[in-house]
């Protein structure tokens, strides 16, 4: 079995230079009353690599990224984004920041046009031009078709394309993604993070993927941070996870 | 024939106002999904404060201009002072808030401009326009309700269709979650949404003052009439908050001027509708029927 680490995590290449450190947690606890969802989650993220958290219902994954974000304000602990402190910044500054954050359940708004959807996730960096618009309709090619049409009326592939796509549109450094792949086929699971591989590996995109189905996240991540009950078990590159037969079937499942 | 058309305008001319009332209520429904209750008493506010510019000697249009300004600023006000402490708590407490106010400024119009009867002007007059010799039952007044009442939608369709402040007000009315994810200040868009549905709703109470008496409580019909147009349309929607004060106003017409001793059954008619619109259509006639998902 892989090598625990309480605190910090390892670089997947062995490298340990700070500055690839895109994303620092520190000691993240985060409590829902007396109810302790996180307790000292420490990891981190890198700069032009795909960090993904494994771990079953509950273990906290997607309180850590609420956390991050924002969305939950932590009883303890750090977030460092690029050297700064974000911990208490606000929820709305987190995209000029850097940092994108698609939540779990998809996060379209259902009532707007898939057309506004985007534009919604442009909107704080001012006027934007229309070949950025283009670039995530060549991108996903399904939702350039529907473009005009209510966003509830996109299936749940073509939610989360909206979605990834919007927070494209924001220019971000890190994209914070919360089990993009609950209730889709695994042939549009495989498409999308194919798609996110191609990003990260062509453009510098940094990604913190949250993922039920560790199989699929594994196969595309770099490195794996497996949580359960709220604390972070093991960090080590996604091949040497992958290869940990006893720590799949304790905590991953499969 | 004459004394239908007439019905049918002074319903329709009720009825834009019933429906300035209603879309101020729905364009807050949405946003927080607050039922805001002092509605009625922020418009008589504004109201009284024109009021009291007129009878100082100024013209109509700078009262009714002071009055609109300064109903969006008691928006503002009302939802960061009074409102933000209390979203995101359990509904009841928002509406018990909203309810508690509607009281006390009732209270404070009549502290500050008394509680007697008092004339309002009407800047047009209430004589039908002659064509071709005969006079035909569409008034100056009637047609400077319907056009305010128009425009002002107009205004409202363009904010939100096609400007980035009305993108990002959609969005965070839809989704706060999501749109403060995406970096928009959710709260200002709140409280500029509270504002220009208390712009809406203060032209409404200007409007039905136009030629009448007003007092302290003199909104208190409308708010009624107000309520019953937004839940007809589905208090979601403000194509149906609009509808529903046409319907509303068009049907109460009919009845005080077609019924015998229509004018006692006016406030049961309302009722009546509502009854009949809720048992065919419970969410009112244009609720989404698509559930919330994002």
């Amino acid at each position: 079995m892989a090598e625990a680490h309480g605190s910090t995590a390892v670089s997947a290449t062995g490298g340990t230079a700070t500055s690839t450190r895109l994303l620092e947690v520190e000691g993240l606890t985060s409590a829902y009353g007396p109810v302790r969802a996180l307790d000292g989650v420490s990891l981190s993220a890198e700069t032009g690599k795909i960090t993904a958290v494994l771990g079953a219902n509950g273990a906290g994954k997607t309180t850590l990224l609420r956390t991050i974000s924002g969305l939950v304000r932590p009883v303890s602990g750090r977030v460092v984004l690029d050297g700064e402190d974000i911990t208490k910044a606000p929820v709305e500054s987190m995209v000029s920041k850097g940092m994108a954050h698609v939540p779990e359940g998809r996060g379209v708004i259902a009532e707007l046009t898939v057309d506004e959807n985007l534009r919604v996730g442009s909107l704080f960096r001012g006027k934007v031009g229309k070949d950025e618009f283009d670039r995530v309709y060549d991108l996903f090619p399904r939702i350039a078709e529907r473009k005009n049409n209510a966003a509830h009326t996109l299936s749940g592939g073509e939610r989360q394309m909206l979605v990834i796509g919007r927070a494209l549109l924001a220019k971000p450094r890190i994209l914070l993604l919360d089990e993009p792949s609950l209730g889709l086929a695994p042939r549009i699971v495989a498409q999308i993070f194919g798609l996110l591989r191609q990003l990260v590996d062509t453009e510098g995109l940094s990604v913190l993927l949250v993922e039920q189905n560790a199989r699929s996240a594994l196969s595309v991540a770099d490195v794996g941070v497996v949580l359960n009950i709220g604390r972070v078990v093991v960090t080590d590159s996604a091949r040497t996870l992958m290869a940990d037969e006893d720590l799949r079937h304790a905590y991953l499942g499969f | 024939m004459d004394y239908f058309v007439n019905v049918t305008l002074t319903g329709l001319t009720q009825g834009m106002i019933y429906s300035a009332f209603a879309l101020a209520l729905v364009l807050i429904w949405r946003s927080t999904r607050i039922v805001n209750f002092a509605q009625g008493s922020m418009a008589a506010a504004t109201t009284f404060i024109a009021l009291a510019l007129i009878q100082a000697g100024q013209s109509y249009w700078v009262a009714l201009v002071v009055a609109l300004a300064s109903g969006f600023v008691l928006g503002a006000i009302v939802e960061r002072v009074i409102i933000r402490p209390v979203e995101g708590g359990p509904e009841l407490n928002a509406v018990i808030v909203t309810l508690g106010l509607f009281v006390a400024i009732q209270a404070g119009i009549a502290i500050v401009f008394g509680s007697s009867f008092q004339s309002f002007p009407t800047p047009f007059g209430v004589r039908g326009f002659e064509v071709g010799g005969t006079t035909i039952p569409l008034t100056p007044t009637s047609l400077y309700v319907i056009g305010s009442v128009l425009l002002v939608m107009a205004l409202l369709v363009a904010l939100f269709r096609f400007t980035r402040i009305g993108l990002a007000m959609r969005a965070s009315a839809f989704s706060q979650e999501v749109a403060r994810l995406l970096g928009v200040k959710v709260g200002g868009m709140l409280t500029l949404g509270w504002g220009l549905a208390a712009v809406v709703g203060s032209l409404s109470g200007l409007l039905i003052a136009g030629g009448t008496f007003v007092w302290p409580a003199y909104m208190d019909a409308l708010i009624v009439f107000g309520f019953v147009a937004a839940i007809i349309g589905g208090l979601d929607s403000p194509v149906g908050a609009i509808v529903g004060g046409l319907i509303l106003g068009l049907a109460l017409s009919y009845v005080s001027g077609y019924a015998p001793r229509g004018s006692a059954l006016v406030n049961i008619s309302a009722l009546v509708i509502l009854i009949v619109v809720l048992l065919v259509r419970p969410g009112g006639l244009f609720s989404s029927t698509t559930a919330r998902r994002a």
